[in-house]
Formats: C-alpha cells, sequence, structure tokens
C-alpha cells in the first residue's frame, strides 16, 4: 500500500506545477537579477516581481510589503531582531506568547544579551491567547509582541484582529507567524493589522529554503543580514531566483484553489475526528474545537506513549508526528535533550502524559479512503501498547488515571 | 538496513516484543519510573532455587524503552540471580545493536526494574 502523509504540518510536496515554474531558472534563466542593464538580469527580475506580486495577492499585502528570505525561520529573525533593534530607543520589552515557533522562542537568549527583556504571555486550555494576561504583561517599555496565528502542533487561530487592536492603543508592534496560515485559511493582514507576518512556501507545495516577510508600508526595521542592495534593502545576497519563481506559483494556486481546499480538508478532518472519538476510550482532542487550521486533528491519549504510537503509525505506512518527550529530540546528546513539547505543556497538558500526543496534518491530496483506513488501524495500535503498558494496568485495578 | 535511529534488533523487539505481560504469582517485581520523560517499566520475574525461570515484562514508554525491556527478559530467563545482577544497560544496549545517545536512559530503566525485582524477591524469601 502507498504511505499515507498526514505530517503536512511538517513539509509539503511540491506541486507539479510549481516545479514546472522553477525548473527554467536553473539554467535558461539564470541570469543575476541585480544586473539590470544586460539582458540576462533582465528576465530573472521580472519573474521575481511576479512572484513577488502573487505572494501579495495572496494576504492581500502590497507588492512593495513582501521581502523574500531563506526560510520562515529567517523570516521570523529578522522580524523580531530587525523590529526590536529599530525601536529600541522606545522601550526594551518584548512579548512572547507561550506556543511561538523556536525560531522565535530561541532568539530570547540573544535579545537578552543586547539588552532587551523577554516577557511572555500565557494562553488558554485551547491554546488561545490570554488577554488579561497580555494586558498585565504590557509595560510602557514594551515594544512589541509575537503571537503566531495558526499553532501547527494543536491547530488552534489566534484571534489576531483583536490583539492588534489592543496594541495598536498602545503603541506596541505585532509580529504574527503566519506560517501554518498563509496559504491555507484566508489571510488579510489589513484586517488583521499586523505589522510584520511570517509566510513559508514549503507549506503549501512550494520548495523548502524560501520564505517571506510582510514589512506593512511605513514600519521601521532593522536589516539583520548587510551586503547588498537586494530586496529593497532588507535582506541582502543575490536572490533565489528559481525558489522565489517557485513561492509565487505556489501562491498562486494555494489563492485559487483555497476554497475547494478548505471544504476538503474540513470534511476529511471531521471524520476524522468523529471516527477516532467514537472508536478510542480516554483520547484528548487538543486546541480549539472551531477555532483551527482546517485538516489538522491533534490529540493526545492516556496509558500510550507518543513515539511508539508514531513508530506503529510509520509502520502501517502512516506519517504523522508527536510532541511527546520520547520522541522530541533523536538527535540530543543524552536524556536531558529530551522534552514535552511546549506548546502542550502551555495548554495545560501534565508533562508526563503529553507523552501519547499526535498530530495529524491533511492536506489537499488526501482521501476519504486514507482517513478511512487510518480509522481502521488505530483501535488496534492504540491497544497493543495499551496491553503492553503499566499504567493502564494499573488503571484497571486501581483506577488511577496518572502516574 | 535500519532506515531510522533505531538498529534493525531495536525495531525487531520493538515490534515483536518477547516476554510482555504479567505473572501472576511472581517471585520478584520490580516497578521503575524515568525521571527523564516519566515513562515507567514493570518486570515480574518467576524464580526457583537461584535460577530465573519466567520473566515477563510491561513497558509504557519509547521504542528503545519496549525493545530494552523485551531484552533484557530475554538475557536473563535460564540466568542465576547472581548472574542476573551483573547484566548491565551496556549489554543490554550491545545486544540491541546500539542505542541513540538520547536513548540509553531507556535501557538504564531496565536494569533498574531488573535490580529492583530481584531485591523484591530477596526481601520476600527473607534474604535481604
Ligand atoms: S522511554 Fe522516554 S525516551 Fe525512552
Amino acid at each position: 500500500m502507498d504511505r499515507i502523509y498526514f505530517d503536512n504540518a511538517s513539509t509539503t510536496p511540491i506541486d507539479k506545477r510549481v516545479l514546472d515554474a522553477m525548473l527554467p531558472y536553473f539554467s535558461d534563466f539564470f541570469g543575476n537579477p541585480s544586473s539590470v542593464l544586460i539582458e540576462e538580469g533582465q528576465m530573472p527580475g521580472k519573474a521575481i516581481d511576479e512572484a513577488r506580486e502573487r505572494v501579495a495577492e495572496l494576504i492581500h499585502a502590497e507588492k512593495g510589503e513582501i521581502i523574500f528570505t531563506g526560510s520562515a525561520t529567517e523570516s521570523n529573525n529578522l522580524a523580531i531582531k530587525g523590529l526590536a533593534l529599530a525601536n529600541r530607543s522606545k522601550g526594551r520589552r518584548i512579548i512572547f506568547s507561550d506556543i511561538e515557533h523556536f525560531s522565535i522562542l530561541n532568539q530570547a537568549d540573544f535579545l537578552t544579551d543586547l539588552g532587551f527583556q523577554i516577557d511572555y504571555v500565557k494562553v488558554d486550555g485551547y491554546g488561545i491567547i490570554d488577554m488579561g494576561d497580555l494586558e498585565r504583561k504590557v509595560t510602557e517599555d514594551t515594544i512589541l509582541v509575537a503571537l503566531i496565528h495558526g499553532n501547527l502542533e494543536i491547530g488552534t487561530i489566534e484571534p489576531i484582529e483583536e490583539v492588534a487592536r489592543f496594541l495598536k492603543k498602545r503603541g506596541i508592534l505585532l509580529h504574527s507567524d503566519g506560517t501554518g496560515t498563509c496559504g491555507r485559511i484566508p489571510v488579510d493582514v489589513k484586517e488583521l493589522g499586523v505589522d510584520t507576518m511570517t509566510l513559508s512556501a514549503h507549506q503549501i507545495n512550494g520548495p523548502k529554503g524560501i520564505g517571506a516577510l510582510y514589512i506593512k508600508r511605513g514600519t521601521r526595521l532593522t536589516p539583520i543580514i548587510h551586503g547588498g542592495f537586494q530586496e529593497m534593502g532588507y535582506r541582502a545576497g543575490t536572490e533565489n531566483v528559481p525558489y522565489i519563481v517557485g513561492f509565487g506559483e505556489a501562491a498562486r494556486i494555494a489563492r485559487e484553489e483555497m476554497g475547494e481546499r478548505m471544504a476538503h480538508l474540513t470534511m476529511l478532518s471531521k471524520k476524522l475526528r468523529e471516527g477516532l472519538a467514537s472508536s478510542i476510550e480516554y483520547i484528548h482532542f487538543t486546541g480549539h474545537p472551531e477555532k483551527r487550521l482546517p485538516g489538522h486533528v491533534s490529540f493526545w491519549i492516556e496509558f500510550v506513549e507518543g513515539e511508539s504510537l508514531l513508530l506503529w503509525l510509520n509502520l502501517n505506512g502512516i506519517a504523522s508526528a508527536s510532541g511527546s518527550a520520547c520522541a522530541s529530540n533523536m538527535a540530543a546528546e543524552d536524556e536531558g535533550g529530551l522534552k514535552a513539547s511546549h506548546v502542550l505543556t502551555a495548554i495545560g497538558v501534565p508533562p508526563e502524559i503529553c507523552h501519547g500526543s499526535i498530530t495529524f496534518s491533511l492536506w489537499k491530496d488526501n482521501t476519504v479512503e486514507e482517513v478511512e483506513y487510518v480509522l481502521s488501524v488505530m483501535p488496534g495500535i492504540v491497544k497493543r501498547l495499551r496491553d503492553m503498558s503499566p499504567l493502564y494496568e494499573n488503571y484497571k485495578k486501581t483506577g488511577a488515571r496518572t502516574i | 538496513m535500519a532506515k531510522g535511529p533505531y538498529s534493525d534488533i531495536v525495531m525487531d523487539h520493538f515490534m515483536n516484543p518477547r516476554n510482555m505481560g504479567e505473572i501472576e504469582d511472581a517471585d520478584g517485581v520490580g516497578e521503575v519510573g524515568n525521571p527523564a520523560c516519566g515513562d515507567m517499566m514493570k518486570l515480574y520475574l518467576k524464580i526457583e532455587g537461584d535460577r530465573i525461570v519466567d520473566a515477563k515484562f510491561k513497558t509504557f514508554g519509547c521504542g528503545a524503552a519496549i525493545a530494552s525491556s523485551s531484552m533484557t527478559t530475554e538475557l536473563i530467563k535460564g540466568k542465576t540471580i547472581d548472574e542476573a545482577l551483573k547484566l548491565s544497560n551496556e549489554a543490554v544496549s550491545e545486544a540491541l545493536g546500539g542505542l541513540p545517545p538520547a536513548k540509553r536512559h531507556c535501557s538504564v530503566l531496565a536494569e533498574d526494574a531488573l535490580r529492583l525485582a530481584l531485591e523484591d524477591y530477596k526481601k520476600k524469601k527473607g534474604l535481604a
């Protein structure tokens, strides 16, 4: 049987149409777009311009507000560091939500060394930002808040508009990581009210190694890579033309097919979620039940450990992800590197039971048959692991749910 | 050849765990929790004279933890208590064809469960 890929929150395959659009720019149109006066540079320059237009359209931005970068991680770095540095005369405090991606969270030490102070805002049990906590955390000295738009681990979509309104009154900037949302759901940066927003190509069938940052017109931002004058001076380095072209094409297709995809994914995830809920005892769905990414189904199951679950799913031909500590960092030097997911911990799942966590992230090419197959093997896998679980044995004897 | 981070032997023991289950009238039981990730292992021993005649386990944990438990029961069956006490986590890991560094502690879990089960046996027998 073919593999069933339910891990689209990690990455997606390149669309054939995207690949076709990219290929000529590796060889035929190889010129440097900065060489505007010679013919070789003109075609690539035009292609970048068009791709920028397509990406801008995807989020209702203007062409001049889109900067291409090497990854969503780079975009998050450029946004946070760039805004912090450009605004440091106004204040030194920055707020991150507890469920940001590592490419935001792991900037904390560096920024602290530069003299900034990072504060953290909590989320509720669904992963939605706690507005009361935000109100408590903002100070006169706060210049910037980072709040992810759609969390790829639990699927929750944040109330960016409300947060942006609240911050605007106080003159505080808002960066949002739109890696999980841009190209998956309708995004209008003007309506959302963000100052900067990160986009990723490989989340929407574009290539890896290319990201973008929306920078609202008039926003001051200090570049962090210095060199030539590419990307309007915000990001030096010869443009990665084929990848930019690929991103543009992926954005065009995502915009055109979004309605269809969302309907398909909503149907699939409803079926998957309902099937799991009715066939597996002690399953807990994570994230917000309605305000969530289409096609995203995340949960944790009591008395089973996530890595084992993930390995068994893999052996059954199904690709998924887990936030379990055991599955967290295979490359770590020792067990000190193993940690339950910070997102699950932030929504209040006790670390010792984050264990049985699985994320299924479906995308446009997944089918009803695949969902049915996953539903047919899940109960058997769970039973198998529970039969060997001393926690389950203990539960059956004493009724104790946790360790 | 193993494609992932686990050896073929680890995957084999993960998929087909040997001696999984409980022994109702076990002579020694050892239960340990893993402080690193909250996992748990329970080892049951049946001992006749000074020999381990049967061993079974239950484990809540990752692939390495399940494979280490399974391998441990295989390695101690038929051994004397003194021989079993000499079994180290390195030996378990080696028998499994090696474990990724982050997963070594999972084999320590098995070693600890074995020691506790043997202590439990000695206590029950009034030997300790
Ligand atoms: S049992 Fe948690 S990493 Fe092995």
